[in-house]
C-alpha cells in the first residue's frame, strides 16, 4: 500500500458504488489522479445487489461490467477495497484523509482459484444476500467481483479452518497475519460517494419484520429473484418456502414519516413498480399471480409516469390507496393479513397476503458529520444526505479571486435520495466541481514556479 | 350536502373557501393541526374501537376540509374515542389526533350539536357536573347515576348485574357508600366555583360563543 502517490492534485472519492466509480472514472478519464477506496471487499455498492433496474428493466451487471472495464484500463485510477475513512481534515487543494485498511488475508497474487473456498466448511451470513443465505468463510463477495480476490472472513483467521484455507492455496496468497493498517492520504478534492442503506424495517414496529417471516424488504426481494440469490431466483414464502404468488407491497416503509425518516426516499414507488412486473416475470399469466400495492401517494417522478401508466394496465396489479396499519399473522395459514382503512371510500380492509414487501426508506450510509473536520464543516440536511453548499471543506480565508473555494462534494445517494440514472448524474457533476478545484490548485502551483 | 350550486349563486366560490377548517383551527383545541393531515390512513387502521366509528378520523379530517359543518358536528364518532393514544404515536406527522377528538366533541357539545343521547356525551356531562359541583370525584353519586342513567329499570338491572364487583370494592374500601350521602369534596367550593366560571368567560369571548 505504500506505493501510493498522492498530492494536493490528487482527487478523492469516497465509496465504490455506482456513484463512486462513476465520479472516479469520469475525472481520471479527464487525466487527474484519482484513489478510491470502498469498505467492502469489493466495488458495485447496492446497484450490484439489484436485480433489474427501472426503468428499461435491465440487468446492472451491464453496466457493471462496462465500468469495471473502465478502471482496469485506467492507469491513474488506484482502487483501495476494504478501506474506510475514518477522518479528513484540511481545507481545499490540501486535505488528509486518515483511512483504515481493514485485513482481507488474501494478497494480490490471489488467482480466485476457489482452492480455499474449497477447504473451508465454515459457514457465514453472506453480506451480499442481506444474510438470507450462508457463504462459506473463505468466499468470493460475488460473481463479479471486482477485486476477483478471495476474502477470508476473520472469524475463521487464528483457526483450524484458517490454515485449512491457507494450506489449500496454490499459489500462497493467503497470509493470516495480515494487520489493520491506517494510512494518511493527501488530496485536493473529495467526493463523498457513500451511498445509502435501507431503513431499518424493524423499527417500523407494526409490521412485524422480525416478527414475521414472510414479512421481508425490497432490498430482500431483489436478492430473491436473483438466479444466484438465496432462493436461486424463485419467490417464495421464507416461512414455508412455498411459492410466493399473491405479493404486497407496502410504501413509506419508513419514509414521510416523523417517526422514522421525515423525507421521501423517492425511489421506492418506482422500486414497487418495478418489482410488481417481477410477477409476470415468473408466472406469466397464472391468475393466481397477483401483486398489491399499498400506497399514500404515487410518486413517480417526470417521465417514470409513462412506466406507472403501463403497470397500472396489468390486470395482475391492484393498488389500494391506504397506509397499512399492521400486520398480524393468520391464527390458520399463517400467513401476514395487512389491518388498515382505504382512502378511497374508508372501507376497513383485513387481507392475507402470501409474502409482504416493505418498500424501505434510503437513509445516508455513512454519518458524514462524525468524521469530517476540515476548515469549514460540511453542510448536511435534516436527513444527513450532503448539501450542495459553497462553502463545504473549503478555505479558511476564502479570498475574492478564489469564489468558491469548497472541495468537498457529495454524489449520488450521500446527496440525495436517487436512483441509478440520477446518482450517475450526480457522480459526473461531482467529479467536475473536483477536477475544477484540483485545476486550480495546479495552477496556483505551476504560478509559484514560474516566479 | 342538499347544497346545489345554480347559476344565480353570487360566489359558487363560496363552497371553496374552507370555512369551516377555518372555524375548527379557531375553535377547536388544537384544530390547527387538522390541514396537516395526508390521508395515509394509519390512524383509522390503528384504532382498536376503529370499526364502530361511523367516520374514522381520517374520514373526519377530509370532511372538515370539504366544509361538512352539520355532518361532523352532529356525528358520533369522535365521542367514540377511548384517549389510547394508538394513532399518536403512530401518525406519520405526530399529528395530536386524540386531542382533535376530544377537542371536536367539545366543541360540537358547546354549540348544542352533538347528539344528545350519546352515552359517552352522557357519562362526560354526569362526571363533570359531579367533580365540578365539589371539587372532587364523589364516586359513589357518579356509579349510581351511571346506572340509572336510562331510567329506574334498567338501572336496577345494571346495579343488580354488577352487585359481585360492587360488593367486592365494599370490602377492600374501594367503595364508600357514606360518600352517597354526605357531599365532601374540597375547601372553599365558592371559590372554584368563581375560577371556573371566569374560565368558561374567557374561553366564551375567545370562542365567540356566549
Amino acid at each position: 500500500m505504500s506505493n501510493i502517490v498522492a498530492t494536493h492534485e490528487t482527487i478523492l472519492v469516497i465509496g465504490g458504488g455506482i456513484s463512486g466509480m462513476t465520479t472516479a472514472l469520469e475525472a481520471a478519464e479527464c487525466g487527474k489522479d484519482v484513489i478510491l477506496i470502498e469498505k467492502n471487499p469489493a466495488l458495485g455498492g447496492r446497484v450490484s445487489q439489484l436485480y433489474k433496474y427501472f426503468p428499461k428493466l435491465c440487468r446492472p451487471s451491464c453496466g457493471q461490467e462496462i465500468n469495471l472495464r473502465r478502471i482496469k484500463a485506467n492507469k491513474r485510477l488506484r482502487v483501495l477495497t476494504m478501506a474506510e475513512i475514518e477522518n479528513l481534515t484540511g481545507e481545499a487543494g490540501n486535505y488528509t484523509a486518515t483511512v483504515k485498511i481493514h485485513p482481507r488475508y488474501v494478497k494480490e497474487n490471489c488467482t480466485a482459484c476457489g482452492a480455499c473456498a474449497r477447504a473451508v466448511t465454515a459457514q457465514i451470513d453472506d453480506p451480499h444476500n442481506y444474510g438470507m443465505s450462508k457463504i462459506g468463510a473463505a468466499y468470493l463477495p460475488n460473481n463479479m467481483a471486482y477485486p476477483q480476490r478471495y476474502v477470508i472472513d476473520p472469524s475463521i483467521v487464528g483457526t483450524e479452518q484458517g490454515e485449512k484455507a491457507k494450506a489449500a492455496c496454490p499459489v500462497d496468497a493467503i497470509d493470516l497475519d495480515m494487520q489493520e493498517q491506517s494510512m494518511k492520504i493527501k488530496c485536493g478534492a473529495v467526493v463523498f460517494a457513500t451511498g445509502w442503506r435501507p431503513y431499518d424495517a424493524s423499527r417500523i414496529e407494526p409490521y412485524g419484520y422480525e416478527r414475521y417471516e414472510d414479512v421481508i424488504t425490497s432490498v430482500e426481494l431483489e436478492r430473491m429473484m436473483d438466479p444466484f440469490g438465496p432462493s436461486a431466483g424463485k419467490l417464495v414464502r421464507p416461512s414455508t418456502g412455498e411459492e410466493a404468488k399473491d405479493i404486497a407491497f407496502i410504501q413509506c416503509a419508513g419514509s414521510r414519516d416523523r417517526n422514522h425518516l421525515s423525507h421521501c426516499s423517492r425511489i421506492c414507488c418506482m422500486a414497487s413498480l418495478k418489482q410488481s412486473t417481477y410477477l409476470g416475470e415468473k408466472y406469466g399469466d397464472d391468475e393466481d399471480a397477483k401483486a398489491t400495492i399499498y400506497y399514500i401517494d404515487i410518486r413517480t417522478i417526470d417521465r417514470f409516469e409513462d412506466f406507472e401508466r403501463q403497470v397500472r394496465q396489468d390486470k395482475k396489479v391492484k393498488f389500494i390507496k391506504s397506509k397499512v396499519a399492521s400486520i398480524v399473522k393468520h391464527p390458520d395459514s399463517g400467513k401476514p393479513v395487512l389491518i388498515g382503512v382505504d382512502t378511497h371510500g374508508y372501507h376497513r380492509y383485513e387481507n392475507a397476503h402470501d409474502l409482504v414487501v416493505l418498500a424501505v426508506g434510503m437513509q445516508p450510509s455513512l454519518d458524514i458529520a462524525s468524521i469530517t473536520h476540515t476548515t469549514h464543516g460540511i453542510a448536511l440536511d435534516s436527513s444527513g444526505f450532503i448539501e450542495l453548499d459553497s462553502a463545504n471543506g473549503g478555505s479558511a480565508n476564502g479570498d475574492s479571486e478564489n469564489a468558491a473555494v469548497n472541495g468537498v462534494f457529495g454524489a449520488g445517494c450521500a446527496s440525495n435520495p436517487l436512483d441509478v440514472n440520477r446518482s450517475v448524474q450526480s457522480a459526473t457533476a461531482a467529479a467536475l466541481r473536483a477536477i475544477q478545484v484540483v485545476n486550480r490548485v495546479a495552477a496556483s502551483s505551476s504560478a509559484a514556479r514560474s516566479q | 350536502m342538499n347544497q346545489t350550486t345554480s347559476v344565480s349563486d353570487p360566489s359558487p366560490v363560496e363552497k371553496y373557501r374552507n370555512n369551516f377548517l377555518k372555524e375548527v383551527e379557531a375553535n377547536v383545541e388544537e384544530g390547527d393541526w387538522v390541514k396537516m393531515c395526508m390521508q395515509c390512513g394509519v390512524c383509522s387502521g390503528s384504532c382498536p374501537l376503529g370499526s364502530a366509528w361511523a367516520h374514522p378520523p381520517q374520514e373526519l379530517f377530509m370532511m372538515i376540509r370539504a366544509g361538512q359543518r352539520e355532518e361532523v358536528l352532529r356525528s358520533e364518532s369522535m365521542w367514540m374515542c377511548t384517549s389510547c393514544y394508538s394513532c399518536v404515536v403512530r401518525c406519520p406527522r405526530e399529528l395530536p389526533i386524540m386531542h382533535i377528538m376530544h377537542g371536536l366533541a367539545n366543541y360540537a357539545n358547546r354549540l348544542g350539536l352533538a347528539p344528545k343521547m350519546n352515552p359517552t356525551k352522557r357519562f362526560a356531562k354526569l362526571f363533570w357536573d359531579n367533580i365540578a359541583a365539589t371539587g372532587r370525584v364523589n364516586e359513589s353519586r357518579l356509579s349510581i347515576k351511571l346506572y340509572f342513567m336510562n331510567g329506574l329499570v334498567s338501572g336496577i338491572k345494571t346495579a343488580f348485574a354488577m352487585r359481585k364487583v360492587g360488593l367486592g370494592m365494599l370490602k377492600t374500601h374501594r367503595l364508600n357508600l357514606i360518600g352517597f350521602f354526605r357531599a365532601g369534596g374540597i375547601k372553599e367550593k365558592n371559590q372554584l366555583q368563581q375560577m371556573l366560571n371566569k374560565a368558561y368567560e374567557i374561553e366564551d369571548k375567545r370562542k365567540g360563543l356566549s
